[in-house]
């Protein structure tokens, strides 16, 4: 399985990514710049956390426009995985592959803090390896985190199980319904605020964001054929 | 460019017999004899308006040390790990495997006192630049952090908008601000203390200097272009505060994270090509300091034509170009023919760069403008012989009053529970949450101990090995006693490390103080100096760099002379990476040292009285060293499950975090003929508490004995949440974790938010 991690000028949780692909699944990853627009040769494509052009207008909006976006539209649109962490999911909601949007934090702070997570749905391939209903403990880092949606895009994203991660206990940010990730209707783009990355060691804290990547790879194995 | 041409002065600028008549450099922040000595420097000449510029911001406090210069040689700075020490953007020590450490601490005090935000942020940007000019990539950034009364509504608009000024850099670039420390103390509050530290790893091969060398090699510019900020930000930096000081506002500087992400990575990439010959960050002085330094180091001279200085303003004069200290901006030099490798990355990056000018024989700085020469110096009167002071001393009255000071006297009333109700629920004491959680100190994913324990702890990824780093100051004790001030805190941040499992390599030190031209303040800070280079030659750790930062007075009042220490330590092995958490029911808490009637400058002194006095805590450097010995030798041999170094608020409250940490109780008796209330706050140094597994004590005491370390069992970790301590069989503190954490928890966001307090 070929893994890309797409960076923007600013990026700057680019190179955890690429060590988790390594450490979790010791498996291709290839860190593309955001002027190549041909992502044809790769399985799964990380949006990684950070500050794209210094989250300048506003976070998410200037990468949405990088060619490299457009081999994510064409990859997603292919059924090829897309995950977005963090700035990764305010560039996929920007760029329409996601609903909604992020806005900053109720608090009006930057918060930085492992939090206890709920899957709320483990049928997805970048939770598959995950218990449904499981709480899982993953760090957020941001400032703009609170996910919004207006009712109708709640209701649909309610009914057809988008909703993939929700805060348990505390809510950082003040995002609708507690949604800490999303997944598009056809089931192959997560968007999601906290960082598995940062959690796949037992030094770190918590290794719970591994299964992200094991499930990935895992789906990957049993649609997409051999390893 | 004719080889002989005359210096110029611009039409709209003072000339230079109007500097002189009227006296005008005086406004620079230069002295009659300086001015002199200037005229003598150009030989007989009197300088225009840019060189006076130059020669002011050259010799400021900030650039010149010139009143600490003589004081800061008597710092030990060699040793065998030491790879550089002072003189370059940062000190490096080698950490083997061809693998070294860069550090470096720096103030930005008076730019926070007037824009908070800004100040804090280009502080941290500062450093940053200073690290990877060294060829080293930044992975963690601390902080040192220093407020007035909380209750003061402009503190609080201070203390917030610096955090968020930190974050915002921090964060933004991608390096993890790991730890700090923040104390509140009124000696602070119209002159806050911002200090940032970075910590870089290297390759050997990779180590860069700023200098400028090669007869006829370009000098290149590259960064964000230049405009008016910052223009005299060195010489703001080195006066007193007062009420025009708002005025100065300019004088600050405006910080771009982003273009720093840029500016870093473009630099890695040159640095990974071997592309540079010299490269400096334009910090303070801005392209002024880079390049005269620069210049200087090569012994040689430099050409520079300002007309191709990338500019973001027009009508810029030479003087404000010079002295701009517009941020995210490095100057190299290369070699002749290379410079389209540097433009190819910089253009990857969307990175300005323009050659400005060429390394020349001899020894001028020549500065032309639109064709003119404006300006001529010999470069090594601006950086080698600039003026140096060794001021008068003298013992301050309230030192000697001190000596009659009964402190355990002021608070030999109180009673010890109440007493820990106040100290912990005091902001000096409680949690740090609300700061740190601001920040982003995970990114990088090699942070292995997070801000809230002694130390915090960063991996280094592809080997075993872990770095430790911890920023220490207590301005109480520098004041009461400058010399045992300073060796405490060094020990305190070494004792840090070696708590985390490190040992230590080396420090980096700010030197915050007021107007060293004051014989009482001159006394403080060659004190302390003393007091630090005594501790860092007995616990092997070389001062490898650092910054002075004077004159931090407001309305003619000093702040507690505070030098702030920066340490960093190497674990070996990262199963010896500590915490100061207890982790285990019935494991056995262990008390190494010795506790003395010592409460001058202590916490509970300061939250009693509301005052400090007396004199601080004695240190024997030769207990603290045999106590880092023990201590490191147990966790190397895998004897302790946790360790913490006792501090502010003695044992009472280093038994309270240990229980906060790890969400764990304790029950503890000590027998002592002090009073308990003295015996339990007492702040006397080289003390830690650790906890081992019941089989663990005996060998540990053993070790202890081995090294001549004091080291008494006093209880065992509970898991019932209660920490209870008798004091010579009697209960003195009996209260529940829970409690403890809610009051140490809601100390900073309840004093941040008073208008809920008077609700209550």
């Amino acid at each position: 399985m070929r893994f890309a991690v797409t960076i923007f000028p600013g990026s700057n949780c680019d190179i955890d990514c690429i060590h988790a692909v390594e450490d979790v699944l010791n498996a291709s990853v290839t860190p593309v710049w955001h002027q190549e627009s041909d992502l044809s040769r790769y399985d799964a494509i990380i949006l990684p956390g950070g500050f794209s052009y210094g989250d300048y207008l506003r976070t998410g909006v200037l990468a949405s426009f990088s060619p490299v976006m457009e081999g994510v539209k064409k990859a997603a649109r292919e059924g090829k995985l897309v995950i977005g962490i963090c700035n990764g999911f305010q560039i996929l909601t920007e760029v329409g592959l996601l609903p909604g949007a992020l806005r900053r934090n109720s608090r009006l702070k930057f918060r930085c803090n492992f939090q206890t997570l709920r899957v709320e749905n483990a049928r997805t391939p970048f939770t598959c390896d995950y218990e449904q209903g499981e709480l899982i403990s993953i760090p957020i880092a941001h400032g703009e985190g609170n996910y919004y949606c207006d009712d109708a895009t709640l209701a649909e994203l309610k009914r057809n199980n988008q909703i993939v991660f929700t805060y348990a206990g505390e809510n950082p940010n003040g995002s609708v319904s507690d949604i800490a990730g999303i997944i598009n209707r056809e089931g192959n783009v997560l968007g999601m605020m906290p960082h598995p990355e940062r959690a796949i060691l037992d030094w770190m804290g918590s290794k719970d964001g591994a299964r992200v990547f094991t499930s990935m790879l895992q789906y990957w194995k049993e649609n997409c054929g051999a390893a | 460019m004719q080889l002989e041409q005359t210096v110029k002065s611009l039409p709209h600028e003072p000339s230079p017999e109007k500097i002189r008549d009227q006296k005008l450099y005086k406004e620079m922040g230069l002295t009659d004899a300086e001015y002199e000595q200037i005229i003598r420097h150009l030989d007989g000449r009197l300088p225009n308006w840019t060189e006076v510029g130059i020669y002011s911001v050259m010799w400021s406090e900030h650039c010149s040390y010139k009143n600490s210069k003589t004081l800061l040689r008597r710092f030990p700075t060699q040793g065998p790990r030491v790879l550089q020490g002072p003189g370059e953007g940062a000190g490096v020590i080698d950490i083997g495997d061809n693998q070294a450490v860069v550090f470096k601490i720096e103030s930005h005090n008076h730019p926070s006192a007037v824009e908070p935000f800004q100040g804090a942020a280009t502080g941290v940007g500062g450093i940053i630049r200073d690290v990877f000019s060294m060829g080293a990539r930044p992975v963690a950034l601390l902080n040192s952090l220093r407020f007035g009364d909380l209750k003061n509504p402009r503190v609080r608009y201070l203390f917030e908008h610096v955090v968020a000024g930190i974050a915002h850099y921090g964060n933004c670039i991608g390096i993890p601000t790991v730890g700090g420390e923040v104390v509140f103390d009124s000696s602070y509050e119209g002159n806050p203390l911002v200090n940032a530290m970075c910590v870089g790893i290297l390759s050997h091969d990779d180590l860069q200097k700023g200098i400028a060398k090669g007869v006829g090699n370009p000098v290149i510019y590259v960064g964000a272009s230049t405009g008016r900020d910052g223009i005299h930000g060195a010489t703001f930096a080195s006066e007193e505060l007062n009420e025009q000081s708002e005025e100065k506002r300019p004088a600050v500087q405006v910080g771009d994270p982003f273009m720093e992400k840029l500016l870093l990575e473009a630099c890695m990439e040159m640095v990974k090509k071997g592309l540079l010959l010299g490269i400096q960050d334009m910090g303070a002085a801005g392209l002024t300091c880079s390049s005269a330094e620069m210049t200087a180091k090569g012994g040689q001279g430099m050409d520079l034509n300002l007309d191709l200085v990338p500019q973001r303003e027009t009508g810029m004069t030479p003087y404000e170009i010079m002295l701009s200290e517009s941020q995210e901006r490095m100057l190299l030099v290369v070699e002749k023919g290379r410079e389209n490798e540097i433009k190819e990355i910089c253009d990857k990056w969307g990175l300005p760069s323009a050659v400005i000018g060429h390394v020349t024989e001899g020894n001028r700085y020549r500065i032309f403008f639109k064709g003119e020469l404006v300006a001529d110096i010999p470069v090594q009167t601006l950086v080698d012989d600039a003026p140096c002071y060794v001021r008068e001393e003298k013992v301050p009255a309230y030192y000697k009053e001190n000596q009659e000071v009964r402190p355990e006297e002021q608070v030999a009333q109180i009673d010890p529970e109440e007493a820990l109700n106040r100290v912990i629920s005091s902001v000096n004491i409680g949690s740090k949450r609300w700061v740190y959680e601001q920040y982003d100190h995970m990114v990088r994913t090699s942070t292995a101990v997070r801000p809230g324990s002694d130390a915090a702890v960063v991996v280094i990824r592809g080997t075993d090995k872990a770095l430790a780093m911890s920023t220490d100051g207590n301005g109480r004790y520098v004041y009461l006693d400058p010399e045992q001030g300073g060796r405490i805190a060094v020990a305190e941040s070494a004792r840090n490390v070696v708590c985390a499992g490190a040992e230590p390599l080396g420090i980096t030190d700010c030197l915050n103080f007021g107007n060293p031209e004051k014989p009482e303040i001159y006394w403080q800070l060659s004190k302390a100096i003393d007091g630090m280079a005594d501790a860092c030659r007995a616990l092997d750790t070389p001062v490898v760099g650092g910054n002075v930062s004077l004159y931090n007075e407001t309305k003619g009042r000093a702040i507690y002379p505070t030098p702030i220490v920066g340490m960093v330590g190497l674990i070996q092995n990262r199963e010896h990476i500590t915490t100061q958490g207890f982790k285990n029911e019935g494991d056995v808490i262990l008390l190494l040292g010795e506790t003395y009637a010592e409460l001058g400058g202590s916490e509970l002194q300061h939250v009693v009285t509301g005052n400090v006095s007396g004199r601080p805590p004695l240190l024997d450097l030769e207990k603290e060293r045999a106590l880092h010995q023990t201590v490191l030798q147990a966790i190397r041999d895998g004897r302790v499950h946790s360790a913490h170094d006792l501090a502010d608020g003695g044992l009472a409250v280093a038994l309270a975090e240990c229980c906060i940490s790890g969400q764990k109780g304790a029950k503890v008796q000590v027998e002592t003929t002090l009073q308990p209330v003295v015996h339990l706050f007492s702040e006397s140094q080289s003390r830690v508490l650790l906890s081992v597994s019941a089989e663990q004590a005996e060998p540990v005491m053993a070790l202890a004995r081995a090294n001549g370390v004091p080291c008494a069992r006093i209880g065992e970790v509970t898991g019932d949440l209660q920490l209870n301590i008798e004091v010579n069989g009697e209960t003195a503190i009996h209260r529940s974790v829970e409690e403890l954490t809610k009051l140490w928890e809601e100390a900073i966001p309840c004093a941040m938010n008073p208008s809920s307090d008077s609700t209550n």
